[in-house]
């Protein structure tokens, strides 16, 4: 194996864990926007606060990890019900422009309740894996990385069965697709919207652990936000197939361009390859890959 | 002379579409001209001169961004980067060639206009949240290009320092002269913005906001008017960030990041979508929350906070603030400010005879 192509199969690598991990915000993202509507601008600070509050758990209050983990948990679904009740019921009927500003008026909000309450510097998380890369071949595999996927691939494979066959996931997938003829059937729509921000709580709090451990966790983290647009518009916005080959295509792409652009061009392209790559899928496919299409009528 | 109609009792569509409906918008507008041009930069000192010349150049962006977002109904998270191309092309433009100021001023809303109008080209196909997240897109990359490509950014730091406008051989240089200097845009944004929307062209922006496809079924060339409605907003983006350039003395991507795009939006929001007056307030309320924070909090935070604290909490409080505002405006008053102040003229309109 040449040197060349050794180096082209550990950037390929690299993306796709990177990619499976993108696609566990993305899921958060997603459920969100099928069952709501609703579109969630403050994904990435989601994420920052459910690492705050583990990071925080574990080295201020010296809990063992899994209490962390359950403490980030429960907070994010505690969160995430009381945002639905509290902002985004009101929301409901109001034109797009309404629900985009108020999530991006709660990613502000988030951002400065971070620093105010948890502190400004960045915290560690500490996991109990090693930093140890495994080698294999000319691969470098961070344990992290593979964490992340695995707890990606679990999570999109249960949230698949939830929807798929479980009673709440059917009643769900109702909700999303016609909410009046829902509400006829018996279903209680906003409790289902309650719910659905509840499950992203949970993926968020995941990720935050996650990508907690991997960046620190400081204010910053929240940039993983900005990573989710293009892989759910890859994707399509209300498909769970789609947030993991959007990941998928996010991660390898951005990858292999750092991998090879970045020395010619003084880097950043990692953040604004896929952006690009989004446009044109845009304009080929308005609704991404497994998107579902949207007939109006007037 | 300063009555107020009793009824809608207009016969002619002239006189509903009038600039001035009443002889009392005349006085209103005259007596404001005094106040702003006259009363405010003679008594005003270097500070809050300086305040007013930030408002000033918030009032002309977010008129732009009510165009597109409020009469077009199309969303747009890129406005910071439209502004960065005004700045950068008459930055350009007053170093390499040594334009002068009117002819930079131009060019930057043109290529603005252009570079607008090339992002909203997906507007065509995808709208709603695809099309925020697009034009989101189109911020990032304009941002990178600028700062990763020197022959626009001038190499270090993305920055480029910008000789003071002149008129003739006049130089605009201090606070005041700025003040009016900006002002009259002020004044030229607020009187464009007003016709266009009484124009053609605007009832077809509204007629796009309100059902595009019925928009399209009566005759409404609906490409074309979405792209024009992303040029026009654009171009005022692009003087936006040209006047700021030459306020400022230099044109630096920093000035126009993605959180610049936020602010507007949420300028518009506050202030009122679909509304010049909520456009103007808005831009009033955002530019002067931040300072209005710092002062409340250095008057009282001492109270509370040890000093250090207090200085920490600034930028944060700031944020919150900023975003609890938002969300109480859109849950609580969806018009903004510009439904408050009509709510409290209809009050005092039939006071105090109330039925």
């Amino acid at each position: 194996m040449s040197e060349e192509f050794g180096f082209f199969l550990l950037l390929l690598s690299n993306g796709v864990l990177i990619g499976l991990m993108y696609s566990l915000i993305a899921l958060g993202f997603v459920l969100v926007y099928k069952a709501t509507d609703a579109v969630n601008f403050a994904q990435g600070e989601f994420v920052m606060i459910a690492g705050l509050v583990v990071a925080l758990a574990i080295s201020a209050a010296g809990a063992p990890l899994w209490v962390a983990v359950m403490l980030g948990l429960a907070s994010m679904i505690v969160f995430g019900f009381a945002l639905e009740r509290v902002v985004l019921r009101k929301l409901i009927g109001r034109p797009i422009i309404a629900v985009v500003m108020a999530t991006i008026g709660l990613a502000s909000i988030l951002r400065g309740v971070g620093p105010t309450f948890f502190g400004a510097g960045t915290k560690p998380l500490p996991l109990p894996i090693s930093d140890e890369p495994f080698v294999i071949g000319p691969l470098f595999i961070p344990p992290i990385q593979l964490l992340g996927a695995s707890v990606s691939i679990f999570f999109i494979l249960a949230f698949g069965w939830f929807f798929l066959w479980s009673r709440k996931g059917i009643a769900m997938r109702a909700v999303a697709d016609n909410q009046q003829v829902a509400m006829a059937m018996g279903i209680n729509v906003e409790r289902y919207f309650g719910l659905a921000w509840a499950m992203t709580g949970v993926v968020s709090a995941l990720g935050g652990i996650i990508w907690g451990n991997l960046l620190g966790v400081d204010v910053n983290l929240s940039l993983v936000g900005f990573k989710v647009f293009p892989v759910v518009i890859l994707g399509g916005l209300d498909s769970i197939p789609g947030a993991v080959v959007g990941g998928l295509i996010v991660g390898v792409v951005e990858n292999i361009v750092a991998g090879y652009v970045d020395p010619y061009v003084g880097g950043g392209t990692k953040d604004f390859a896929p952006y690009v790559l989004m446009i044109l899928a845009l304009m080929v496919r308005p609704y991404g890959i497994f998107g579902k299409r949207i007939i109006e009528r007037v | 002379m300063f009555h107020r109609e009793s009824g809608v009792l207009k016969t002619t569509y002239e006189a509903d579409m009038a600039l001035y409906p009443l002889p009392i918008a005349r006085w209103t507008v005259g007596a404001l001209a005094v106040v702003f041009f006259g009363v405010l930069p003679l008594t005003l000192d270097q500070y809050y001169l300086s305040l007013a010349n930030l408002v000033w150049i918030s009032v002309i962006g977010a008129l732009g961004l009510n165009i597109l977002v409020g009469y077009t109904g199309q969303v747009s998270i890129g406005h910071g980067a439209f502004m960065s191309v005004g700045a950068y092309t008459a930055a350009n433009l007053a170093i390499r060639l040594g334009s002068p100021w009117p002819v930079n001023l131009l060019a930057g809303g043109l290529m603005a206009a252009l570079v607008g109008a090339v992002v909203g080209i997906p507007s065509v196909r995808i709208k709603g949240l695809y099309l925020a997240i697009a034009t989101l897109a189109g911020q990032l990359i304009i941002e990178w290009t600028i700062n990763h490509v020197t022959f626009i950014s001038g190499g270090v730091q993305a920055s480029i320092d910008v000789p003071r406008p002149r008129l003739g051989s006049y130089v605009l240089s201090s606070q005041r002269q700025m003040y009016f200097f900006l002002l009259v845009f002020v004044v030229l944004a607020i009187v464009g913005t007003l016709n266009l929307i009484r124009s053609r062209v605007g009832r077809a922006f509204i007629a796009i906001r309100d059902q595009d496809i019925a928009a399209e079924i009566i005759g409404i060339d609906i490409f074309r008017y979405k792209l024009l409605a992303f040029a026009i907003s654009s171009f005022y983006a692009g003087v936006t960030g040209v006047l700021y350039t030459y306020y400022l003395g230099i044109a630096n991507y920093e000035q126009f990041q993605i959180g610049v795009s936020i602010d507007y939006l949420a300028m518009i929001i506050i202030g009122g979508l679909g509304s010049v007056l909520g456009s103007v307030l808005g831009a009033i309320f955002v530019t002067l929350l931040p300072i209005g924070i710092r002062y409340a909090m250095e008057a009282f935070g001492g109270l509370f906070f040890a000093p250090q604290t207090v200085l920490n909490l600034i930028p944060n409080l700031r944020l919150m603030m900023f975003g609890a505002l938002i969300i109480f405006f859109l849950i609580v008053e969806p018009e903004g400010l510009n439904r408050l102040w009509r709510n409290i003229r209809n009050y005092f309109r039939i006071w105090p005879f109330a039925y």
